[in-house]
């Protein structure tokens, strides 16, 4: 089986905002699929007309091979939601709520087990408006685990989690693909998407600018590695005249030197040790996702 | 309908931990008893054919309850529900629309009724109110009630745009028809224009419904009364239907 989900020239257009213009992709059973993109990107009209919680204009999404819309009781059955934006009756707790969520469906995962994967078997019988804003979320994820779907949605899954929680996240969804089953994801994270995604697409201003492996959209740019160091004050050789090197930022003791060739480190050591500088500090930072985003919209992910 | 039975016992629960929904259902009923009891008295009078002002007005306080939670309290319950996003969250689930409605109507009208009991214990024990009806009788009247003022109260939310508005209509609707139905005090006593306005109003007919089958006539003799209240439910019931919105 090739992709459990289809999206062919999506469009989603609100009064005069095109929030999705056009876009397609497949997501195969089994991985991990992310979508970033600033805010405003068109993330979340994308995923929610997948779970056929939105209509699109023109185009159409699959999932499982059926339309979402026009089937959502028995695709809903097989999958897991997490909005970016919901809550739950103010007073509910949070047993109950993994208790009344698990009877809407036919089969159900432990309740018990969930609680304990996401850190919130303390929190059992504490009230929904209790929670702190990453219990909120980490509840939600849960309840978007409790009917053990095939394919999970997680919009923006790690928002508001503080760095130990956002790391068992990804273990947790780590844990999801290899039982076999499938992760939409969107995140504004580049970091995070580059260690969790099999696969990742760039969404700007509705459309997807670029699509692949992490890893590949880094190397297939080309994009420039740095050489980071803190030099002393006074002259400096004219390092830009390496043919390793393509640029060279220097701010006060900073300096930045921009290169895509191999032998970019050697060749700027050399130069720098030739003349005598006493350099320090130096590390060399490999580009990420966020300088491909930069790259390929020239501007920075956030403002 | 999967899930109908854990709704609806969740709903019970998060009903009686909200003390503001609590107090309105619960102890509003012999709260009425109380002040309209000190207002009016209980002694025979010939304008009421003999009987006490409390004896023939239990009848109308329970209409009264019935229409608080209906008419206040389901579009105050719902605008919240859905303007925190609550409903979106349940949409994201197979659950059938139908099973949420049903549901919280199954809540409405056990704490409609639970109130309802409360009220004619306290009328019995503070002023030894009379109850001359058939009980199953009057029963299916406070459910066929029930649903017209439940089905009127989500037409209210329904078309509301906002939890602030629902609440708003719906006290505005409510407490011009509380003084107006004859609900919260007899209609004799009323001017005549008001007793025209009355007949415009649902919750009249349940009053009416309510008092001839307490005194204990039959259902016969209040076929307008019924037609017009399950009227009400088919029409505002079908509208609510077709105007729900998730979000
Ligand atoms: N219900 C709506 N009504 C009107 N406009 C909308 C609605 N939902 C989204 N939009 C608009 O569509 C565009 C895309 O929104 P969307 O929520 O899909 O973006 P996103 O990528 O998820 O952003 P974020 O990272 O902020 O969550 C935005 O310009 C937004 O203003
Ligand atoms: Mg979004």
């Amino acid at each position: 089986m090739a992709g459990v989900i289809e999206v062919r020239d999506l469009r989603k257009t609100y009064d005069d905002v095109v929030a999705v213009d056009g876009i397609s992709f497949e997501v195969a059973e089994g991985e991990i699929f992310g979508m970033v993109g600033p805010n405003g990107a068109g993330k979340t009209t994308t995923i929610e007309c997948i779970e056929g919680l939105r209509r699109a204009d023109s185009g159409h999404a699959r999932i499982f091979g059926e339309d979402p819309s026009a089937k959502r009781a028995a695709i809903a059955e097989r999958i897991g939601i997490q909005l970016q934006e919901s809550a739950l009756p103010a007073r509910l707790r949070v047993a109950e709520a993994l208790w009344l969520f698990g009877s809407f469906y036919k089969r159900q995962a432990d309740a018990d087990e969930l609680l304990g994967q996401l850190g919130l078997i303390e929190k059992k019988s504490s009230a929904f408006t209790k929670l702190s804003g990453g219990q909120k979320q980490r509840l939600f994820i849960a309840l978007a685990l409790i009917n053990l779907p095939e394919v999970v949605f997680l919009d923006e899954l790690t928002t508001g989690l503080d760095p130990q929680a956002r790391r068992a996240m990804w273990d947790l969804v780590r844990g999801i693909r290899e039982q076999g089953r499938t992760v939409f994801l969107t995140t504004h994270f580049m970091e995070e998407a580059e260690r969790l995604c099999d696969r990742v697409a760039i969404l700007d201003h509705g459309r997807i600018v670029a699509l692949d492996t992490p890893e590949a959209l880094i190397r297939s740019l080309n994009i420039d590695k740095r050489l980071v160091m803190t030099v002393p004050e006074g002259d400096l050789p004219k390092l830009s005249e390496l043919p390793q090197v393509s640029r060279v930022e220097r701010s006060g003791d900073r300096l930045v030197v921009y290169g895509a060739k191999d032998g970019l480190a050697s060749a700027v050591i050399n130069a720098l040790e030739d003349s005598g500088v006493a350099f320090e500090d130096l590390r060399t930072e490999q580009p990420n996702l966020e300088d491909v985003f930069l790259a390929l919209t020239g501007r920075e992910m956030r403002e | 309908m999967r899930g109908l039975r854990q709704l609806t016992w969740t709903n019970i629960k998060l009903y009686l931990r909200d003390p503001i929904a609590t107090f309105f259902t619960l102890a509003f009923a012999p709260f009425l008893v109380v002040i309209f009891g000190a207002m009016f008295g209980n002694d025979p009078n010939p304008i009421f054919g003999g009987q006490g002002s409390m004896d023939v007005s239990m009848p109308a306080y329970t209409a009264l309850i019935v229409g608080s939670v209906g008419i206040m309290g389901v579009p105050i319950t719902v605008g919240a529900l859905r303007e925190h996003g609550v409903l979106r969250r349940y949409r994201a689930t197979p659950m059938h629309p139908l099973t949420f409605i049903v549901a919280d109507i199954t809540t409405n009208l056990a704490m409609a009724l639970f109130g309802t009991i409360l009220l004619v214990g306290s009328g019995i024990l503070l002023y030894r109110v009379k109850f001359e009806g058939n009980m199953l009788s009057v029963l299916a009247a406070i459910l066929l009630g029930g649903l017209a003022l439940l089905a009127f109260g989500y037409l209210i939310a329904s078309l509301a745009p906002g939890a602030r508005s629902a609440q708003v209509i719906g006290m505005l609707v409510f407490y011009p028809m509380m003084f107006l139905s004859g609900s919260g005090m007899p209609l004799e006593i009323m001017p005549e224009s008001v007793q025209r306005i009355s007949t415009f109003l649902p919750m009249t007919y349940m009053v009416r419904l309510l008092r001839g089958l307490w005194f204990g006539e039959s259902w016969g003799e209040y076929l307008v009364e019924a037609a017009v209240l399950l009227g009400v439910f088919v029409v505002c019931g079908g509208l609510a239907a077709r105007f729900f919105r998730w979000e």
